[in-house]
């Protein structure tokens, strides 16, 4: 075979790799287009109302309510993603918070050779196991200790819900928490031991301070994580769409209803509509977390710019 | 006004510094608690099925007990090949192309902005995109392509973001020395660059292969959630019972796990359960200590040459 001459060979090399990348940004700007439009369709096509779906509280698809249309209130649903999200970020917060300044404050060998491995380690179990754990030990759990405390509750629900995906984003928010900390200057450090500081008040009102908006992204990616989390959410939550009263009675959520749902119906139904709706729903969600992750960086980037 | 006294401001400030680090230590040991809990819990539930070789190459019953996961065992591994195979060029020519051609403009940035957007999207709504477009519009079906493209979307991120580190890492005197000589930019990523980021991105495979290995709510509506029973002596790639046909459902082994506690009609759920949970733990132990493992000994092949 000929050689081909170098500026052609270089041509073909940019071309396909550039071709990958695009590949890869069309498919997602498809994602986003097609999960749209058939979202968009029950409100555009199926006629039922915005305000009605966002802030309805009775989702019964196969009734009509009032206005002769089916009745898809979303907001149980809604709140139930929304309460699961924050309890779970607030169990997980002060755990991963603390684990990080431990392993970049106290210990850092032992964090680089063993924590950090082990934290790998924990994102990587698959999230039907921490539904199984969850469904087996945490369900049971939450129930005995309902009933020690003479309450009779079957263990399902938002409670439940919480713990597994608090144990599910404490490695996200624990690693980036730990890459957030450790990119402190030496030097601030340094600046508060000479003034006598001891090491806590160092941490407490130097590296926590300086390390806020990072560590405000940390948490927000572990948002994210548990608002789209389906399968380890949907086996523990109890499935029922109600508005959630309490902590231990079964709810449902955005993910949990889709995980159930889509494959029940027929596609065009205007339940498989609604079902739509509800995914575009999650997405936008998803997209906001993203936009205010970069809100964020751009506001570090500046001051510290 | 009290004068104030130094030597109790000291002990205040020096117990509350003691206190904080009793408390975080505690934190971090509460974490590692948590995960070998989870560790030995899985291996320990399922290790009587672990090594039952009936168990690991039957086929699943439906409604008697006795059951095994051999089509789930091989579908698992047979879908991670294929979502290698397609999404490690895709990866590595758009991390090529980022690290070494992208211009420094609009379109550059959006195009990292989408790549980053896929990776927080929730696997459910990856899932559903792939349902809509390669399982309905495409008319592929439930099947193991529209899975492996599915799980392609979900790994891609991870991929390309791991493969550019690693490009960029390469120190930049080898990366002008090349350009030195009179190679042109391809030749010396091909040449140079790539041959020195081979540990790094080789470990960042395998740790992704993890990740994808244990992935379920990405195929629920892709891969499917049966598996036909496979005949191993069969190569009419038409034929849904023919292991390598692309187009045949293919229920994984996270997916098992998931679908058979939903449905709960299986006699001793519990105990296939646990058991494909263990299974799945060990490939996932098994992929993370490969990672480490194969990264190691590339590199040092690689310096001590």
């Amino acid at each position: 075979m000929a050689q081909l001459p170098k500026h052609r060979v270089e041509l073909i090399g940019k071309g396909v790799t550039g071709a990958c990348i695009a590949l890869v940004a069309l498919l997602v700007v498809t994602l986003v287009a097609m999960v749209a439009q058939r979202g968009i369709a029950t409100f555009a096509v199926d006629g039922i109302d915005l305000g009605a779906f966002l802030t309805g509280t009775t989702w019964n698809p196969h009734q009509d309510d009032v206005s002769g249309m089916p009745t898809v209130g979303a907001l149980p649903m809604i709140s139930g993603s929304f309460a699961v999200t924050l309890l779970s970020t607030l169990f997980a917060l002060p755990i991963a918070i603390g684990s990080a300044i431990f392993v970049v404050e106290i210990a850092p060998g032992f964090g680089r050779r063993v924590f950090q491995p082990l934290i790998e380690l924990l994102v990587g179990i698959p999230s039907v196991v921490y539904g199984l754990i969850g469904l087996t030990v945490v369900v049971a759990w939450t129930r005995d200790m309902a009933a020690a405390a003479g309450q009779t509750i079957t263990g399902f629900g938002i409670f439940s819900s919480a713990i597994v995906l608090a144990v599910m984003i404490l490695p996200t928010i624990t690693s980036l928490s730990i890459d957030a900390l450790a990119a402190v200057p030496g030097q601030y450090r340094e600046g508060s031991y000479a003034l006598g500081c001891t090491r806590w008040q160092t941490v407490w009102n130097v590296v926590l301070r300086s390390a806020a908006p990072s560590l405000m992204t940390a948490v927000i990616l572990g948002m994210t994580r548990a608002f789209g989390e389906a399968l380890a959410v949907q086996m523990v939550i109890g499935n029922a769409i109600q508005m959630p009263t309490s902590l231990f009675t079964p709810a449902s959520t955005l993910t949990s209803v889709l995980t159930m749902g889509m494959g029940n119906e027929a596609m065009g139904t205007v339940y498989n509509d609604v079902l739509w709706s509800l995914a575009l729903l999650l997405l936008l969600m998803s997209l906001v977390f993203i936009l205010i992750i970069h809100l964020i960086g751009h506001k570090g980037g500046t001051k510290r710019g | 006004m009290a004068k104030f006294d130094m030597a109790a401001h000291v002990r205040r400030i020096n117990s509350q510094d003691k206190i904080a680090t009793g408390i975080l230590t505690a934190i971090v040991g509460l974490v590692l608690l948590i995960l070998a809990a989870i560790v030995i819990y899985i291996l320990v539930a399922g290790a009587g099925k672990l090594f039952d070789v009936s168990f690991l190459t039957s086929k699943p019953q439906q409604f008697k007990a006795g059951g095994g996961i051999g089509p789930e065992l091989f579908n698992s591994f047979y879908l991670l090949f294929l979502t290698l195979v397609i999404s490690v060029p895709l990866s590595l020519g758009a991390a090529i192309y980022l690290s070494q051609y992208a211009p420094e403009n609009w379109v550059t940035s959006v195009a990292k902005t989408i790549i980053e957007t896929l990776s927080s999207l929730p696997s459910i709504v990856v899932g559903l995109f792939g349902f809509l477009f390669f399982v309905l519009t495409m008319g592929w079906g439930f099947s193991v392509i529209a899975g492996a493209v599915a799980l392609t979307m979900f790994n891609i991120p991870i991929l390309v973001r791991t493969c550019q580190q690693a490009l960029e890492d390469v120190p930049r005197s080898q990366r002008d020395a090349g350009l030195a000589m009179g190679l042109t930019r391809w030749e010396t990523t091909i040449h140079v660059l790539l041959p020195a980021a081979m540990p790094a991105i080789v470990t960042g495979i395998v740790l992704s292969a993890g990740r994808v290995f244990g992935e379920a709510a990405a195929l629920i509506f892709t891969a499917g959630q049966s598996a036909p029973v496979l005949d191993f002596t069969c190569f009419d790639l038409s034929s849904p019972s023919c292991p390598w046909n692309i187009f045949r459902p293919a229920e994984t082994l996270a997916v098992h796990i998931w679908k058979i506690n939903s449905e709960g009609v299986v006699p001793d759920l519990e105990a296939i359960s646990n058991g494909t949970a263990a299974v799945l733990m060990v490939c996932i132990l098994a992929f993370n200590l490969i990672a480490r493992f194969v990264g190691k000994l590339l590199e040092r092949r690689l310096t001590s040459e």
